[in-house]
């Protein structure tokens, strides 16, 4: 009985690999190109309900009235948008038998980062064995958020299963005639995560993309919507903290979070896609519309985030504080090297009264890089006593880099106070002597300062985040100086 | 262990030290005393393997090796300690952060295993007791508003913790009162071993009260003009540098 079962596990999993994978490809690949048609393509694919459709169709409309924006302090040669493919399920990526076949300088990566063994295979794509059993490690998690009413899954499941909650608040708080790329997004965005937290539930786990990513392989335009009813509670973390050599360009998510009365939702992310080599070929343009809205009272909502990869990276996570009392806050590393760019803050509109923000963001640029924090802090008419405290601190790793900022303030009423402070330093010759003279090497050095420099923000991650996001630092800043 | 041969070093196409001579062995303390600009901190630099400083001529072998082939990260894992005049802050990093990198780099190149966590901060602890230091000062960034006393006792405890086998202190004793002192010169002493050396940069006679230097040097215009016992820095206390200058200068007339 045993081996019968064993032999027909083997049959499952095999064949899977061998055929059912490019048969796949094959059918789930729209051809390149942007129509209506590929449109109704995705959404029938995707066997989604009517008013999906219907969205897309209008975001798709909307999107070919605009043009691309410019104003950001990026420089790229002009994205062919009809020559990029829109749908391609799962995600054409090399698979491997073993981990042998797979790029040595990846897995030197992987190794330095200290990810476990099977997952390295999942990472790059090795077909993995049937002894690690991904899918019952999945389901204890999902048996865990059922139990208190969380609803964690994929947009697509949460389209299938809960279209009421997706009809509510999709578009709510980045609508498709947000902006260029938003409206791409709503048009043709492939998959992403949905949560959902009731009323009164602390979330029991860190919700982590971690395992939804390796069971749906989501594309390139995700849709991230988390909605947190009265007086819950959720840390949310998204991202992949090992490196992903995507071969698509252009990544343009969105991200939506919705706080109610009392609720509180902190979301993390470790952005680390490809930044393309040293030379600036290749890499990933992140250009992500990501904003939250604090509903109701005392709502709160955090964003941290890392941000070590991606040859651009063009984002400004923010937050619209509309119920009194309500609180934002943004705390961002944004690393560049070589010829990476990265124009990334945040907006902050205060709304309601007592409403109160913090931006706390590092900078640290390396090599040829180009590193600007562009924010807006808002204050309206209405929004009495709010208070704002803005900290940009930049840090340039040899002489040819460039740290920017751009801070907009906008008080609209007497009783605000809004505060902006910030830093430019290097790291000196002395610091790194210092360390060399107790015997730590130069890379060594960096990771030290830089990862000292960024503290602040770091404590603010998750712990096993925080682990990985400062190994990832030193390894970002690989040859960063001299 | 460290032998220097007619070094010369410039900066800036300035020669700081003009071929200069030491000796160093195992188990012996010596003092180098001198006036402001004679060139003790170049001295302190160049063997630690700053790379601000041109070496012009001569040679310092470390250990029977060449040091001018050493990386400087090297010649601290093989046992060369700098306490620094004006130690740097680094902001956010913890002394024991800072600390625990440093042993395991330097027990990764002698090819030994990481410490543990466990191993770590028992060592931390002993030490800690060793050269009497607060024990909350580890978890401070290292060096970031320290006082001077402060910074000073934090390089002891750091020579204490990495057991260096050659360690330079230059101008340990600056800006420090009479505890401090005391509590760096105990440190010192403590560490001492038949199989270590230490080299004492200062610019005053009253650390060598309380670390007695088996051999004293006067370096004076990038030269040493001087060696002698202890005895040696009493005499340039009572007497004044220029009491050497005058009697070098006879010397070479004579």
């Amino acid at each position: 009985m045993a081996d019968k079962n064993n032999q027909i596990l083997e049959e499952v999993t095999g064949s899977d690999y061998k055929y059912g994978f490019y048969t796949d490809i094959e059918m789930d690949q729209a051809p390149p190109g942007l129509t209506e048609d590929t449109i109704r393509f995705i959404s029938a694919k995707k066997n989604e309900p009517q008013f999906m459709l219907d969205f897309r169709l209008k975001a798709f409309r909307h999107w070919k009235t605009l043009e691309e924006p410019k104003w950001a302090h990026v420089d790229y040669p002009p994205i062919k948008y009809q020559d990029l493919i829109y749908y391609s399920a799962p995600r054409k990526r090399p698979k491997y038998d073993s981990l042998d076949e797979v790029d040595p300088e990846l897995l030197e990566t992987f190794e330095k980062l200290g990810i476990p063994l099977d997952e390295q295979k999942m990472l790059a794509g090795v077909a993995v064995d049937a002894v690690m059993d991904s899918v019952s490690v999945g389901s204890t998690f999902k048996k865990t958020l059922a139990e208190h009413g969380v609803i964690f899954c994929s947009f697509s499941e949460a389209l299938q299963k809960h279209p009421e909650l997706i009809k509510k608040y999709m578009g709510k708080v980045v609508p498709h005639t947000d902006n260029f790329f938003a409206a791409l997004n709503s048009a043709v965005f492939s998959d992403g995560s949905f949560a959902y937290i009731p009323k009164g539930v602390r979330c029991p786990l860190e919700l982590s993309t971690y395992f939804r990513i390796n069971a749906a392989n989501t594309g390139q335009f995700e849709r991230t919507l988390i909605v947190a009813e009265e007086g819950s509670y959720v840390s949310y973390m998204e991202g992949c903290t090992a490196p992903i050599r995507d071969e698509n360009q252009l990544h343009a998510a969105i991200v939506e979070i919705i706080a109610h009365k009392n609720a509180e939702v902190k979301y993390s992310t470790v952005q680390n896609w490809w930044p393309g080599d040293k030379q600036g070929k290749g890499g990933v343009y992140n250009f992500v519309t990501k904003r939250g809205i604090c509903e109701g009272e005392n709502a709160k909502i955090s964003w941290t985030q890392v941000e070590t990869g991606s040859a651009i990276t063009w984002k400004y996570p923010s937050l619209i504080l509309k119920g009194d009392n309500s609180t934002g806050e943004f705390y961002s590393v944004a690393v560049t090297n070589n010829k990476q760019q990265a124009d990334t803050g945040t907006k902050m509109i205060h709304l309601g009264k007592n409403t109160k923000s913090t931006i706390i963001s590092k900078g640290i640029s390396g090599g040829k890089s180009n590193n600007s924090y562009r924010g807006l802090v808002k204050t309206t008419r209405n929004a009495e006593n709010a208070r704002n405290f803005s900290q940009c601190d930049s840090l340039l790793l040899g002489d040819q880099c460039g740290a920017h900022t751009f801070p907009y303030l906008d008080v609209g009423n007497r009783s605000s106070i809004v505060e902006h402070e910030a830093t430019t330093s290097k790291i000196s010759e002395d610091q790194l002597f210092y360390c060399l003279q107790r015997g730590i090497d130069m890379e060594g050095a960096i990771g030290l300062i830089v990862n000292g420099y960024a503290k602040e923000v770091l404590s603010k991650l998750p712990m096993e985040f925080a682990v990985e996001a400062q190994k990832l630092l030193s390894i970002s800043l690989e040859g960063s100086v001299g | 262990m460290l032998s220097i041969k007619n070094l010369t070093v410039s900066i800036h196409g300035k020669q700081i030290i003009k071929g200069l001579n030491l000796e160093v062995k195992e188990g012996e303390v010596h003092a180098i005393m001198g006036p402001n600009g004679s060139g003790k901190s170049t001295l302190a630099s160049v063997i630690a393997g700053r790379e601000m400083f041109d070496v012009d001529e001569g040679e310092i072998t470390y250990m029977d090796q060449d040091i001018f082939d050493m990386a400087p990260e090297t010649r601290a894992r093989e046992g060369i300690f700098l306490g620094f005049q004006y130690p740097v802050e680094i902001p956010g990093v913890s002394i024991a952060n800072f600390l625990r990198t440093a042993i395991n780099e330097k027990r990764k190149y002698l090819g030994l295993e990481p410490m543990t966590g466990a191993e770590f901060l028992k060592l931390m602890e002993e030490k800690k007791k060793m050269v009497e230091i607060h024990s909350k000062l580890t978890n401070r960034s290292v060096n970031e508003g320290f006082s001077g006393g402060e910074k000073k006792k934090n390089e002891i405890f750091q020579m204490a913790m990495l057991e260096p086998r050659l360690a330079i202190l230059d101008e340990t004793d600056s800006g420090l009162d009479i505890d401090a002192l005391k509590v760096v010169a105990n440190g010192v002493n403590k560490l001492r071993r038949p199989d270590n050396a230490t080299i004492v940069i200062t610019h005053y006679q009253r650390l060598l009260d309380y670390i007695v230097p088996d051999f004293v040097h006067v370096l004076y215009d990038g030269r040493i003009i001087k060696s002698g016992g202890k005895e040696l820095a009493l005499e340039l206390e009572n007497k004044g540098y220029d009491w050497v200058k005058k009697e070098t200068k006879t010397d070479t007339v004579s």
